[in-house]
C-alpha cells in the first residue's frame, strides 16, 4: 500500500509536471477566451508558428538555446538553496562581456580565436555580476533575492547608459553599438547543415545551440558526479549538514551563484553573436526571468531544463507569430503564461499531487485485485 | 529667520522654499512605498513572505486605472484595484498556505504573470499598446485637496508654505498612509488580532495548540496585505499620474519590502526606512540635469538607478537577521 | 461536579475523568493506533509508557484535537465529547504539556498564557485579567512563574511551569504531560512530580507519557503499555516491576543494563584546556573547560539540556570556533590551526551529532549518499575528478550488512529508514574510517530498544579497542550505563568529575543543578 500523496517516481518526475503544463495552458486558453480569442485557434496558430515549418523550428530552437542558459542557471542557483532572480541582469552583463570582445576582435581574429575568449568574457562579468549579490548573502546575509532583483534594475540603468554615452555607435540614434566583424559571427544551422549537405532553411538557430547543450551535460556532471556538486547538494538542502561535514555553506554559495551568473552571462554568446551582431538595450529581453519557469517546470534537471527550454522557445516563436495574426494578444501574453507555468509548477504543485496519487493508487490496486 | 529684504535672505527663502518643496515631494513618493511596507508588515508577520508586494500594486494600478477610465469615477477605480489585489493575495494564499507550495517562487509567479496581464488586457481592451486611457477628468483621480487658506497662507512663506506644500495639498490616499502608521502599530500591539499575527509568524505550532487556526489567520493577514496593496497600486495609477503604464512599479514593491527589513518589521521604523527612500528619490530627482562641484551633471541612468543601489546598501549594513519573525517563509503542518 | 446520566455504563462506579473507546489512526501505510480503548479515574495519576513509535503520542495528539482519529470515541466525565481540534480539547477540560513547549519565545510569559483565550478584542483587559487568575494559581500550586519576562530568558524548568499554568489557566481538569522530565534535573523532576501530588489531591487527572521507567514506578497510579500502536497491558503500578514493563514494552526479554568490563584507560589522545565558546549573541556557553579522553575509556558528559553541552561538542567537532582555549589532538592544536570539521576526521576524530535529522544526515539524499557525508573528499571515493559511484555503493552496502541497517539497500531515501536504522548508519559511517577519538552526542535519541542495545555494545567495543569516546546524553541512565568516568556540566562549566564506581543518581542530580562536588 502506497502513503497517500506520494507519487512513484516517474510520475514525480514526467506526470506530474505534465498535469502542472497543461493546468497552466488550460487557463491561458481562458486568458485568451477573455480577450475575445479563440482558445483553440491561438493554439493552432502558435503550434504552427512554432513547430510547423523549418524556419519555425529554427527559431524556436533559437530561443530555447537562451532559455537553457538562463535556466540551468537558476537550477545550479537551486541545487545550492539559493534563488537567483538575477539572470536577466547577469546576461545583460555577461553579453556586455561577450560583446566587447566581438568589438575588439571580430575584425581582426578567426572566429575559432574569438569564440574562446568571447566564452569566457560573458562568463566572467556574468559571474562577477552575480558576485556581490552572493557575497552580500554569505557576509551579510542581505536576501539574495531582493539584491538579484536590485541588480537586474541597476545592470539596467548601467547598460542604458553605456550604451547611450559610451558605445553608442558615433552619428547614430538608437542606442546600439556597430556591428561586430565578421569574426564574431556564430555559424549559422543553416549554413552549417548545407555544409553537411543538408538543406535547412534559414533562422537565427547557429553553433551557440550546441554550447547550451555541452552546458547542459556539463552541469549535470558538476552536479551529480563530482564532490563539488556533492558538496553543493548538501548545502542546499541542509545547512548544518554542510557544516558538520566541514562544507562551508558561505563558500558554496558564492561558489555556486559564479557559476549561475556565468551561465546566464552566455546568452550573449546566442542572441549578439548568433543574432543581433551588435549590442542593443535590453537584448535579454525577459530569458532572465523565463530562465525561472523553465528550471521549475524542468525539476531542475540539465535535461528536463533542455525539455522546458524547448517548449519555451515554441511559446516564445508561436506567440510572436499569434500577435501578427490576432491583433488583441500582443506578446504579453507569453509572459502571462510563463507566470502561469512557474504558479502552477513551482507554487501549486502539491495541488495535483494527492489527486494524481489517489489515481495512480486505484489504477495500481486493480490488477492486484485481478490475480 | 527669513528676512526678504537682503540678497542673503533671498537666498535663504529660496533654500527654505526648495527644502519644502523637497519634502512634499518625499512625502508623495514615500506613500505608496508606506502602504506596500505595512501592507508586507502584517504578511511577514503572519509568516508569509512578502514578495508578491510588486505583482499586487502593479494588478490594483491596472485594475484601477481601468476602472477609473471606463466609469469616470476614482472610487470604484480605488475599489476594484483593491479587488484585484485581495484577489492575487488570495491566489498567494492559496499557493502558500493551503497548499504549502514555495512561498518566493509563488511571489515571483504572481509577478510575472501581472506584469504580462496588465499590458495583455489593456492592448486588447483599449487598445492603447497596453497602457490605460489618460485619466483626465478629474472625477477619475485623487488629486490634492487644498487645505483652508492654503492660497493665502502661501504667500507667508513662513509658516505659510510650510502648512501649503506639506500639510495641505495632498490626496486623500496620503493622509490615509498617514494614519494608517499608528493605526498598523495599534493594530499590531494593543488588540487580540495584532497578539495572534505576531504569535504566528513566531511559533504557529504554539497557535495552532492554543486553539487558533493558523490558516485562518495567515488568510486574515495576506488579505489585509493584499487591500493595502490594493491602494497602493491605485495611487500609482490615478493619484500620482494620470493612468496605468506597463512595469509602472518599477520595483516598488521590492523597495518597500526592503524598507520593512531595514525597519525591523516595526511599523515606525518602516516608516523612517520608507521616508529614506522616497527622501533620496526627490533629492535626485532634484538633481537630474543640476551641473554639480566637482562630478559635474549627473547622467539620468545613475540617478534612476539610486534607490535601487540604496537598497543594496540598506540590506548590506543591515545584520540583525535575529529579528526576523522566527517562521517566516516556512509552510505550516502539523506534520513536522 | 454533576454527571449526566446519558452513559448507562457501571452506575456504581464514578464516570472516568477521561476514557477512550476503540481509537484507531492510521497514517499511510502505518496503522499507528490500533482500537485503543483505556481510561483515566479522577484524582489520579495515569502512566502511558511505550518506545518511540509505540503510538503514545498520535494517541495523545488524537485527545488533544491535533490529529483526528478514524474510528472511535473519547468520554470526558462519561459525556461523549467531539474533539476536532485544540480548541475543542481545551472547551472539554483537556490540557497538554508537549514535549517540545508550545510557547512564543518572543512573548512575555503573560501574552503566551493569555494567546487564544483573550477576553475580547483589545489586549489590555484580558492581561489585567490573566494576572489576577495567575496570581490565584501560582499561590495554589506554588507554580511561582514571572509573568512580565519574555520565555525565551526563562530557563527551561520555568517555561515547563509557564506551560502548565496555560493549561490550568484554560480550566483543565485533565492535564497530559508528554516527556516532561527530559529538560529537568532529577531534583527539579522531583519537584514536579510534587506538584503533579498537588494536582491529583485537587480531583484532577494526570496523564504521564514517558519511556522511563523509573519514573512510572515513582508517581503513577497506575499504567497503561503501548506496543506496536496497540495497548499491551495495563495494570496498577503497585503490582508490576520495572523489569515486566520494559518486557511488556518492548515483546521481549531486554537487558537493563549495559554488559562491560572495567576500563583499561591508556594514554591522553585528546586534551582541552580552558576552552570557552560564545553564542551568537556574544554569551558564554562554555567557560573555561579542561579535560582529557585518554584511550580506552568513555567519558560521559551529564547535565540538563542546554547547560553548554551542545556547545562544547560542536566546539571539538569544529563546528563552532572556540573565543579561547586550545584542544589537542595527535599533536595538533586544532583551535590555533583553525583545524575545520573535515581536517579533523582526518587526525582521527568522528563525530556523531547530537541531532540527527537536523544535522546528521540530509533527508533528501539517499543511504549511500549519506554514507559518504564529511568522507566525500576521501581519494578511495574519487575517480579522477568525478565520484567514484561504484565505490561509493559498495561501502555502503558494507556497512550496512556490518552494522545490521535494514533494509539494506544504498539506493534508498534516508527518510525511509526508521530512526534506529538512520542512526546505524550514522554510527557506521563515523566509525569505519578508523577513527581515534569518537564524539557521540546523544547516542539512542529517537531509537528503538532493539538498536539501543546493539549501539551500547559497539561503543563500548569501540572502548575496549582502545578508542577514546565522548558521550553527551540527557539520559542519565545512559550516561551511569555506559560512562567509565563522569564529567556533570552546569551553566557552561564542568561543576565535577565522577569515577562511575562513585556515581549515584542523586550526586549527579545535585551537580546537575549547580552545586559543586557535592561530597558523597
Amino acid at each position: 500500500m502506497k502513503t497517500l500523496g506520494k507519487l512513484p517516481h516517474w510520475a514525480e518526475l514526467v506526470l506530474l509536471p505534465l498535469v502542472n503544463l497543461v493546468a497552466a495552458l488550460v487557463l491561458s486558453g481562458v486568458v485568451v477566451k477573455i480577450l475575445g480569442e479563440s482558445p483553440w485557434a491561438a493554439g493552432k496558430l502558435l503550434l504552427a508558428g512554432s513547430l510547423g515549418t523549418q524556419e519555425g523550428i529554427g527559431y524556436t530552437l533559437y530561443y530555447a538555446t537562451n532559455f537553457m542558459f538562463t535556466g540551468l542557471a537558476v537550477a545550479v542557483a537551486f541545487h545550492a538553496g539559493l534563488f537567483n532572480i538575477g539572470g536577466e541582469g547577469q546576461a545583460y552583463i555577461g553579453g556586455l562581456g561577450t560583446g566587447l570582445v566581438a568589438l575588439w576582435l571580430g575584425a581582426r581574429a578567426p572566429f575559432l580565436l574569438v569564440l574562446p575568449v568571447a566564452v569566457i568574457a560573458g562568463a566572467v562579468f556574468g559571474a562577477a555580476w552575480a558576485f556581490i549579490p552572493a557575497w552580500l548573502q554569505a557576509r551579510r546575509g542581505s536576501h539574495i533575492v531582493i539584491t538579484t532583483i536590485m541588480f537586474n534594475f541597476i545592470a539596467a540603468a548601467l547598460m542604458t547608459y553605456l550604451l547611450v554615452n559610451v558605445l553608442i555607435r558615433p552619428g547614430q540614434q538608437s542606442p546600439e553599438t556597430r556591428e561586430f566583424g565578421a569574426g564574431a559571427f556564430m555559424p549559422l544551422a543553416s549554413e552549417m547543415l548545407a555544409k553537411a549537405g543538408i538543406s535547412f532553411s534559414a533562422s537565427p538557430l547557429n553553433f551557440a545551440f550546441l554550447l547550451a547543450l555541452g552546458a547542459a551535460a556539463l552541469v549535470w556532471v558538476l552536479v551529480w558526479r563530482t564532490r563539488w556538486g556533492y558538496a553543493l547538494r548538501v548545502a542546499g538542502q541542509n545547512q548544518a549538514a554542510a557544516v558538520y561535514a566541514g562544507i562551508s555553506p558561505s563558500r558554496i554559495t558564492v561558489q555556486s551563484m559564479l557559476l549561475s551568473g556565468a551561465l546566464a552571462g552566455c546568452l550573449g554568446l546566442n542572441e549578439l553573436l548568433g543574432s543581433q551582431h551588435r549590442i542593443l538595450v535590453d537584448f535579454p529581453g525577459g530569458a532572465g526571468f523565463v530562465g525561472i519557469a523553465v528550471a521549475l517546470m524542468g525539476r531542475n534537471h540539465p535535461f528536463g531544463i533542455f525539455l522546458a527550454a524547448v517548449l519555451f522557445g515554441a511559446l516564445a516563436q508561436g506567440g510572436s507569430q499569434l500577435s501578427f495574426d490576432m491583433p488583441k494578444i500582443n506578446r504579453d501574453m507569453v509572459v502571462v503564461i510563463q507566470g502561469l507555468v512557474i504558479l502552477f509548477c513551482g507554487a501549486l504543485e502539491n495541488v495535483f499531487r494527492s489527486p494524481l496519487a489517489a489515481v495512480l493508487a486505484w489504477f495500481a490496486k486493480k490488477p492486484e485485485a485481478a490475480d | 529667520m527669513v528676512r526678504e529684504k537682503t540678497g542673503g535672505g533671498r537666498l535663504t527663502v529660496e533654500t527654505y522654499t526648495i527644502i519644502v518643496l523637497l519634502l512634499a515631494a518625499t512625502i508623495r513618493v514615500a506613500t505608496p512605498l508606506v502602504l506596500a511596507a505595512l501592507a508586507g508588515m502584517f504578511s511577514e508577520r503572519s509568516g508569509v513572505v512578502a514578495l508578491g508586494l510588486e505583482g499586487m500594486i502593479l494588478g490594483a494600478a491596472f485594475a484601477s486605472a481601468a476602472v477609473a477610465a471606463v466609469t469616470g469615477s476614482a472610487w470604484l477605480g480605488l475599489g476594484a484595484g483593491i479587488a484585484t489585489a485581495v484577489a492575487l493575495a488570495l491566489l498567494l494564499g492559496f499557493a502558500t498556505v493551503t497548499h504549502r507550495g514555495n512561498q518566493v517562487v509563488a511571489a515571483m509567479a504572481v509577478n510575472i504573470m501581472v506584469a504580462g496581464l496588465g499590458p495583455t488586457l489593456g492592448m486588447a481592451w483599449f487598445n492603447l499598446g497596453g497602457q490605460t486611457p489618460q485619466l483626465d477628468q478629474p472625477a477619475q483621480r485623487f488629486l490634492g485637496l487644498m487645505g483652508p487658506w492654503a492660497a493665502t497662507a502661501r504667500e507667508h512663506p513662513l509658516p505659510g508654505l510650510l502648512y501649503a506644500e506639506l500639510l495641505s495639498g495632498h490626496n486623500l490616499i496620503v493622509y490615509l498612509a498617514a494614519v494608517l502608521v499608528p493605526l498598523s502599530a495599534w493594530v499590531l500591539y494593543r488588540t487580540r488580532f495584532g497578539l495572534r499575527l505576531r504569535a504566528v509568524g513566531e511559533n504557529p505550532l504554539a497557535v495552532d495548540t492554543a486553539g487558533i487556526s493558523v490558516n485562518a489567520l495567515r488568510y486574515q493577514a495576506v488579505v489585509i496585505c493584499g487591500a493595502l496593496c490594493g491602494v497602493a497600486g491605485t495611487y500609482l495609477s490615478t493619484a500620482a499620474s494620470a493612468g496605468f503604464t506597463r512595469d509602472m512599479t518599477a520595483g516598488k514593491g521590492y523597495l518597500a519590502l526592503a524598507a520593512l527589513i531595514f525597519g525591523k518589521w516595526k511599523p515606525f521604523p518602516t516608516l523612517g526606512a520608507c521616508l529614506l527612500f522616497a527622501f533620496t528619490d526627490a533629492l535626485a530627482s532634484r538633481l537630474q540635469g543640476v551641473a554639480l562641484p566637482i562630478v559635474g551633471v549627473i547622467p539620468v541612468q545613475f540617478i534612476l538607478a539610486l534607490p535601487y543601489v540604496l537598497t543594496v546598501l540598506l540590506l548590506a549594513g543591515f545584520v540583525g537577521k535575529a529579528t526576523a519573525p522566527a517562521a517566516i517563509g516556512v509552510p505550516y503542518s502539523k506534520e513536522n | 461536579m454533576p454527571s449526566p446520566a446519558t452513559e448507562p455504563t457501571a452506575p456504581a462506579a464514578p464516570p472516568s475523568a477521561l476514557e477512550l473507546r476503540g481509537i484507531d489512526k492510521r497514517f499511510g501505510a502505518v496503522h499507528a493506533n490500533r482500537a485503543i480503548s483505556f481510561s483515566v479515574a479522577r484524582g489520579s495519576i495515569h502512566g502511558l509508557i511505550g518506545e518511540n513509535g509505540a503510538g503514545k503520542s498520535t494517541l495523545m495528539n488524537i485527545v488533544y484535537g491535533f490529529h483526528r482519529a478514524e474510528a472511535g470515541e473519547i468520554l470526558v466525565r462519561g459525556r461523549r465529547v467531539d474533539i476536532h481540534s485544540p480548541q475543542d480539547a481545551i472547551a472539554a477540560g483537556i490540557g497538554m504539556v508537549h514535549q517540545h513547549f508550545m510557547l512564543v519565545e518572543s512573548f512575555t510569559v503573560l501574552e503566551n498564557v493569555v494567546l487564544g483565550v483573550e477576553r475580547g478584542a483589545l489586549l489590555a483587559g484580558s492581561l489585567d485579567h490573566a494576572r489576577d487568575e495567575l496570581a490565584k494559581l501560582t499561590r495554589d500550586y506554588g507554580l511561582d512563574v514571572p509573568l512580565d519576562t519574555v520565555v525565551s530568558e526563562l530557563p527551561v524548568g520555568v517555561q515547563q511551569r509557564v506551560e502548565i499554568l496555560k493549561a490550568l489557566y484554560r480550566g483543565a481538569e485533565i492535564l497530559i504531560l508528554d516527556e516532561p522530565t527530559a529538560v529537568l534535573t532529577p531534583q527539579e523532576a522531583g519537584a514536579l512530580f510534587k506538584m503533579l501530588g498537588r494536582l491529583r489531591a485537587e480531583g484532577k487527572a494526570v496523564i504521564l507519557v514517558t519511556h522511563k521507567l523509573r519514573e512510572i514506578m515513582a508517581v503513577t497510579d497506575r499504567v497503561t503499555v503501548m506496543r506496536q500502536g496497540a495497548i499491551v497491558g495495563e495494570v496498577a503500578t503497585c503490582n508490576t516491576s520495572p523489569r515486566e514493563l520494559a518486557e511488556k514494552m518492548v515483546g521481549r526479554a531486554v537487558l537493563l543494563r549495559v554488559e562491560k568490563t572495567p576500563a583499561h584507560p591508556g594514554a591522553p589522545l585528546l586534551a582541552v584546556r580552558d576552552l570557552e565558546v560564545l553564542d551568537r549573541l556574544g554569551v558564554a556557553r562554555v567557560k573555561g573547560v579542561s579535560f582529557d579522553l585518554r584511550a580506552g575509556e568513555i567519558v560521559g558528559v551529564a547535565g540538563v539540556s542546554g547547560n553548554g553541552q551542545s556547545e562544547l561538542l560542536e566546539a571539538l567537532a569544529g563546528i563552532r570556533a572556540p573565543s579561547r582555549g586550545s584542544i589537542t589532538l595527535g599533536g595538533h592544536d586544532l583551535v590555533r590551526e583553525r583545524l575545520g570539521p573535515d581536517e579533523r576526521r582526518e587526525l582521527g576524530l568522528a563525530h556523531v551529532p547530537e541531532d540527527r535529522l537536523r544535522m546528521g544526515v540530509v533527508t533528501g539524499f539517499t543511504a549511500e549518499e549519506n554514507a559518504i557525508l564529511g568522507y566525500h573528499n576521501r581519494a578511495g571515493y574519487q575517480r579522477g575528478p568525478l565520484l567514484n559511484q561504484a565505490a561509493i555503493r559498495a561501502e555502503c552496502e558494507k556497512k550496512m550488512i556490518a552494522h545490521d541497517v535494514r533494509p539494506a539497500v544504498p539506493l534508498l531515501r534516508i527518510s525511509a529508514f526508521s530512526g534506529g536504522n538512520q542512526q546505524k548508519l550514522v554510527l557506521a559511517r563515523e566509525i569505519d574510517c578508523d577513527p581515534r577519538v569518537l564524539l557521540v552526542g546523544q547516542p539512542t535519541r529517537g531509537v528503538d530498544i532493539g538498536a539501543i542495545e546493539f549501539i551500547h555494545k559497539k561503543l563500548v567495543a569501540l572502548r575496549d579497542a582502545g578508542k577514546a569516546l565522548m558521550i553527551v546524553s540527557v539520559e542519565l541512565d545512559e550516561i551511569l550505563g555506559l560512562a567509565d568516568r563522569i564529567l556533570v556540566m552546569n551553566a557552561g562549566e564542568i561543576v565535577g568529575e565522577v569515577a562511575r564506581a562513585d556515581a549515584t543518581e542523586e550526586k549527579l542530580g545535585l551537580m546537575m543543578a549547580g552545586v559543586r562536588e557535592a561530597s558523597a
